[in-house]
């Protein structure tokens, strides 16, 4: 079968999605597929109606890839793909949207509140800042409301450090949240549906070996963090753990592959962080952390998924 | 039950590393730099000579004839040293510059950055200062942060390193007990900052490190593309014992990867053997296509050609950077060369403001790269090198647009902003060079 697997793209995260790619391209022809690699660029809508029996893959990371706006063209030109439509896509992409979706779902989220750049200039900075400081209180955590790869992520400690970690998330959109810090074990739950309902692999617990955030240095250079998997919690807790991933997958209405990124309190209440409906598929990620520890691979995995697509 | 973990950092020798990659990480400024090449970003960042108006064909009949009449040769190994024909025109390139040279005092390199990266192995051991100027070129600090040196940079003036504060921070760091190998310093057309130390300034600097004892290495990869006045005699001209770095990367093409290390006899023969340990030999094919290029074709016509095409692409980058700017921000003027280094107001950090360059569809290389010590964060580097003058016209405009957002959003949150990261070097790569 023709697959066309789509990476780069124009978004802060160009770079992690072509070596996301290229893991993808090179496991989808282990898997026997006929792939072609491909950016987004005005050749990519061309390039699909020369392939009509073809699947799509999209491993675009940030911007058009995940909030939704390539997959919308996709549906619109009936290409079969892999992964979540852009409706769902644009609803997880948007920590503002996500939070308070899975939240309705029954699944512990941290205090968020969403804020556009230009209320500060309307209203006056100061007061808000205040307000942000005895609501949700230090440390708090201040990200841009649509990014991936802890891009423009900043932990603050206390109000003097606000406004440069605002300032460091607009710099990322027009749109931050600001959350409280949750304390607790992070882990990455890989959901997947092959066609029987979503399924949760074994959790991955990270710690950066720095002790600090898991932040892009931390991510994306090997050997920056370790991972366990699965998590050392308890089996009642990866159990409560993998529910929420499902229930998350479930209410943001995502499809065939997401990653959910949780903090386990110590209390062992699962607290949903974030969803990502194209998760990192490089040498560092943890989707395939993931699939291995569930004896699966990405050729595996994709490969399926691929033929449920179609 | 037991279940079996699987405790990984995904990289099984990450214990076994030199203390010297501590620095060498991944970092979001890197990869910010991956947009710079897709058409709808305007990219000011790569120092990327243009070389679409080398007369290819050309060049093309003489590299086929060469492998035809002389293949078994020029596809051999080679001397440590370089080849003896290459080296011979290497004089006759630098005495374009006033320096006279004998070939068996040039040890050929893959490319100055090899140069750079040998001559700081034969000299540095871990501890040892390099002085350099203040911004310097960011694949210079990676090589010496790579040899576990530490910078120290020397205070700048428009006419590049002050000599007064060179005397003065050899003193203290004398006094300090500290071991100076050497001063690292681009005479010419400076990478970032565009500046060219005057011919009285060069004598000064020159004499500031012989009273201190302290050699100097001169860079010198732009000192033929001066687009105002014929070129100025090189450091090495007013003195012998300054070590020398040429290159052919922006007089010819980079793709070939040659430079070379002027030297005196002592050191030229340690560089040679650095060399043989490092490469056996420098690259030979590259050496003779080039020595073909230099003997067949009229390379000075074609510096020529090149000075007045980067000409047409400065000035448009001078004017609409006068046009654009908001008030507050200023830039050199630079008489040759690749570079103008901007300056913003002071609080405005230019590594924490690239996101918004990408959403501004604009890429440029960040002041803070330039330095090993966290300075620079209002700066930034603009190359006009690369992109036609109607693109740079563009690039900067977009330029502007994306300062004045970031000048409205610290007058909104009231900051005096620093990244939250800390400043990263983002180490020497094609597209920063």
């Amino acid at each position: 079968m023709t697959v066309i697997v789509i990476a780069g793209g124009l978004s802060h995260e160009r770079d992690i999605s072509l070596r996301s790619g290229r893991r993808v391209t090179a496991a989808l022809r282990e898997a026997g597929h006929e792939v072609i690699e491909t950016d987004v660029n005005a050749d990519l809508l061309p390039l699909i109606e020369q392939h009509p029996d073809a699947v799509v893959v999209p491993v675009l990371h940030g911007g058009l890839g995940e909030d939704g706006a390539l997959r919308e063209v996709l549906e619109l030109m009936e290409v079969p793909f892999v992964g979540s439509t852009g409706d769902a896509s644009r609803r997880t992409f948007d920590k503002s949207i996500a939070t308070p979706t899975v939240a309705a779902a029954g699944v512990a989220t941290p205090k968020q509140v969403s804020l556009p750049q230009a209320i500060f200039k309307e209203l006056g900075a100061r007061r808000i800042m205040a307000g942000l400081g005895r609501h949700i209180g230090f440390p708090m955590v201040v990200k841009p409301a649509q990014s991936g790869s802890a891009l423009g992520v900043g932990m603050v400690a206390d109000a003097a450090a606000l406004p440069g970690a605002l300032v460091a998330a607009y710099a990322y959109g027009g749109v931050a949240v600001i959350e409280e810090f949750v304390e607790g074990t992070e882990v990455a739950v890989t959901v997947v549906d092959e066609g029987e309902g979503p399924t949760a692999l074994p959790a991955v617990e990270i710690h950066p070996a720095s002790g600090g955030m898991y932040d892009y240095e931390a991510r994306y250079t090997a050997g920056a963090t370790r991972f366990i998997t699965p998590a050392r919690l308890p089996d009642e807790v990866l159990a409560r753990v993998a529910e929420a991933a499902v229930v998350a997958h479930r209410a943001l209405g995502l499809r065939h592959l997401s990653r959910m990124d949780i903090i386990v309190r110590p209390d062992g209440t699962p607290v949903f962080i974030e969803g990502n409906v194209a998760p990192g598929m490089t040498e560092t990620s943890l989707a395939p952390l993931a699939f291995e520890a569930a004896g699966r691979s990405i050729a595996d995995v994709l490969g399926k998924l691929v033929g449920l697509a179609r | 039950m037991s279940i079996e973990r699987h405790d990984t950092r995904l990289d099984r020798f990450v214990d076994n590393y030199a203390e010297r990659t501590n620095g060498m990480r991944v970092s979001a400024v890197r990869a910010l730099f991956a947009v710079a090449n897709r058409p709808e970003i305007v990219s000011l960042a790569g120092g990327m000579p243009n070389i679409e108006d080398l007369g290819l064909q050309a060049i093309a009949d003489n590299v086929s004839r060469l492998i035809r009449d002389h293949g078994a040769k020029v596809m051999q190994y080679g001397s440590g040293q370089g080849e003896p024909e290459i080296r011979e025109r290497i004089c006759e390139v630098m005495a374009l510059e006033s320096i006279l040279a004998h070939p068996d005092d040039i040890c050929v390199t893959a490319g100055s950055q090899q140069g750079l990266d040998l001559v700081t192995r034969v000299f540095c051991d871990p501890g040892d200062v390099i002085l350099a100027e203040s911004p310097s070129y960011v694949g210079a600090l990676g090589t010496f942060l790579s040899y576990q040196c530490e910078v120290v940079h020397v205070p700048s003036d428009e006419h590049g390193i002050s000599p007064a504060a060179l005397r003065e921070t050899i003193a203290r760091l004398q006094a300090d007990g500290k071991r100076i190998k050497f001063l690292y310093t681009i005479p010419n057309f400076s990478n970032p900052s565009g500046l060219t130390q005057p011919m009285q300034r060069r004598r000064e600097v020159i004499d500031a490190c012989n009273d201190g004892g302290v050699m100097v290495v001169e860079d010198n990869p732009y000192g033929l593309l001066t687009l105002e006045t014929l070129p100025q005699p090189a450091m090495r001209a007013i003195d012998p014992e300054v070590i020398y770095l040429g290159s052919f990367s922006k007089i010819f093409a980079p793709g070939f990867r040659v430079g070379w290390v002027l030297a005196p006899h002592g050191v030229r023969e340690k560089l040679t053997l650095a060399q043989e340990s490092a490469t056996l030999c420098p690259p030979v094919f590259s050496q003779f296509a080039i020595a073909d290029y230099l003997e067949h074709y009229d390379w000075q016509k074609q510096i020529v050609a090149f000075r007045d095409m980067y000409r047409g692409r400065r000035d448009a980058m001078l004017e609409e950077l006068a046009d654009a700017m908001p008030d507050g921000v200023s830039w050199t003027q630079p008489k040759g060369g690749f570079f103008v280094w901007l300056t913003m107001p002071e609080g405005l950090d230019s590594q924490a403001m690239l996101p918004r360059g990408v959403n501004a569809r604009v890429a440029y290389v960040p002041g803070a790269a330039f330095y090993a010590d966290g300075q620079g964060a209002a700066n930034m580097r603009l190359s006009y090198c690369f992109p036609t003058a109607e693109r740079i016209r563009e690039g900067v405009r977009r330029l502007a647009g994306m300062i004045r957002s970031e000048l409205e959003v610290h007058e909104i949150f009231g900051t005096d902003f620093r990244h939250p990261q800390g400043s990263h070097v983002p180490g020497p790569s094609p597209d920063l060079s």
